[in-house]
């Protein structure tokens, strides 16, 4: 079974070289960390900054350079600032390859909730709406079950949604899975030490199992 | 030119009336009018509609209108970390639109570009769409979304002149250009005010066409709402 930093490990190796990835809030602000060596990345801040660095040192912070999760950041050499418009802009029109993003359910034809549970967390969809609706490419980072160990991985979420049949490719603590064209979850990798019974018990949609089902290499 | 400076924060806000819809430029508390969120507040201005990606903190930007209850709806995209909006919103006291980002961003482009509407994929399928007009175009479905329409923008930007160029600093940008163009009546406040011609015509971000008012702020807090650094 993965830990966070190990879902984010899992995650670095999708990152294909000479690309522009969004990161989003949690364990996707991690992946940035795990990317392999000769791997040309540049992320994109919705909140209007391209070429996003590591956090500052401390004598660096500059309150009014942000990431969209509201923590300070730099700006690499060669970043970009720009206004809201055109950072979602940039979105719309495809120029973002990669989104990584958390959520709270995901369904069997790639539906995502994560902004909203009704009557008792509203923080608002953010920038995810946009980023689910445009981006060529979703993964969706999250823990399989959730804190009351319900499945996360739905036949039909039951939460509000934030976009519809535009998930790809899902990584847990336990699993990779992809989402199958005509629906259901596809198992592709098992975490370290899994079983497929697991995966099984902890999985409420349909869970396609095709052949022997490998183990991740982190 | 046309005559713009005007002495304080007070001043810049003196014709807000109660029940005004306003804009509020900044993302989080990063770039947002400090002056003039504490002019409204000193004010005592209520019953306002507030358009602003965020909600600000329970004690620092917009959170200080909310704690004293002078907001009337708020249409936001994100709007946690604060606590008091949160209560206030579940206990049905505020109301509250929750948007997409990007379309909160294109309806106040739209507004400054003379545009009625936007299309946008954003909310396709969720309850944002709800009651929404949608249309296909090249077999996707996209929202109608439209132009906001305020009293009043209220920006923060790093440099101006008295003429009411414009620049804004890094992450600091976000809104802020596009709300100043948007507003009925834009007030900039600035943490730099310098005479025309300083400011190179080039790397202005927001032509003083847009601005009707503006000044130079005082006493920058800038707060940090999550100081992130590496060793």
């Amino acid at each position: 079974m993965l830990d966070k930093e190990g879902i984010a490990k899992r995650i670095a190796k999708e990152v294909k070289n000479n690309t522009y990835v969004n990161l989003g809030i949690g364990i996707p602000t991690l992946v940035a960390n795990y990317l392999h060596e000769g791997i040309n990345v540049c992320f994109q801040s919705e909140n209007g900054l391209l070429g996003v660095g590591p956090f500052p040192k401390e004598y660096a912070v500059d309150p009014d350079t942000i990431n969209a999760g509201k923590q300070t950041i730099t700006a690499l050499p060669g970043a970009s600032s720009f206004d809201s418009a055109m950072s979602f802009g940039m979105i719309h029109s495809k120029k973002i390859d990669l989104t990584i993003l958390g959520a709270m359910e995901v369904s069997e034809n790639g539906d995502i909730a994560n902004w909203k549970i009704p009557g008792k967390m509203v923080k608002g969809m953010g920038g995810a709406m946009d980023l689910v609706a445009s981006a060529k490419h979703i993964i969706v980072a999250m823990q399989h079950v959730n804190k009351a160990g319900e499945s996360k991985l739905l036949a039909k979420c039951d939460l509000p949604l934030t976009g519809k049949n535009c998930v790809k490719r899902i990584v847990t603590e336990l699993a990779v899975i992809d989402i199958a064209p005509e629906g259901g979850f596809v198992l592709i990798e098992r975490a370290p030490g899994v079983s497929i019974e697991q995966i099984k018990n902890a999985t409420a949609g349909k869970l396609l199992i095709n052949g022997d089902i490998p183990e991740m290499a982190l | 030119m046309i005559y713009k400076l005007v002495k304080d924060a007070a001043a810049a806000v003196a014709d807000i009336t109660d029940g005004s819809t306003l804009m509020l430029g900044g993302f989080g508390l990063c770039g947002i009018p400090e002056n003039c969120i504490q002019a409204i507040l000193e004010k005592g201005t209520t019953n306002l509609t507030c358009i602003s990606n965020n909600a600000g903190v329970d004690d620092f930007g917009i959170g200080l209108l909310l704690q004293q209850k002078r907001v009337k709806k708020m249409i936001s995209s994100y709007v946690g970390e604060n606590e008091e909006f949160e209560r206030q919103l579940l206990s049905g006291e505020l109301e509250v639109e929750l948007i997409p980002q990007g379309t909160l961003a294109f309806r106040c482009m739209a507004a400054g570009y003379g545009m009625p509407a936007i299309f946008t994929p954003a909310g396709v399928g969720t309850e944002v769409a709800v009651g929404k007009e949608s249309r296909i175009f090249d077999g996707k479905e996209y929202l109608l979304e439209t132009a906001f329409n305020a009293d009043f923008a209220i920006v923060k930007a790093w440099k101006g002149d008295t003429d009411g160029n414009l620049i804004f600093k890094s992450t600091a940008r976000n809104f802020n250009p596009l709300m100043a163009m948007a507003g009925k009546i834009t007030i900039a406040e600035v943490e730099e005010l310098v005479e025309p011609g300083i400011l190179d015509p080039d790397q202005i971000h927001t032509p003083g066409i847009y601005v009707h008012r503006i000044f130079e702020g005082k006493n920058y807090e800038k707060r940090i709402e999550k100081r992130t650094t590496s060793k």
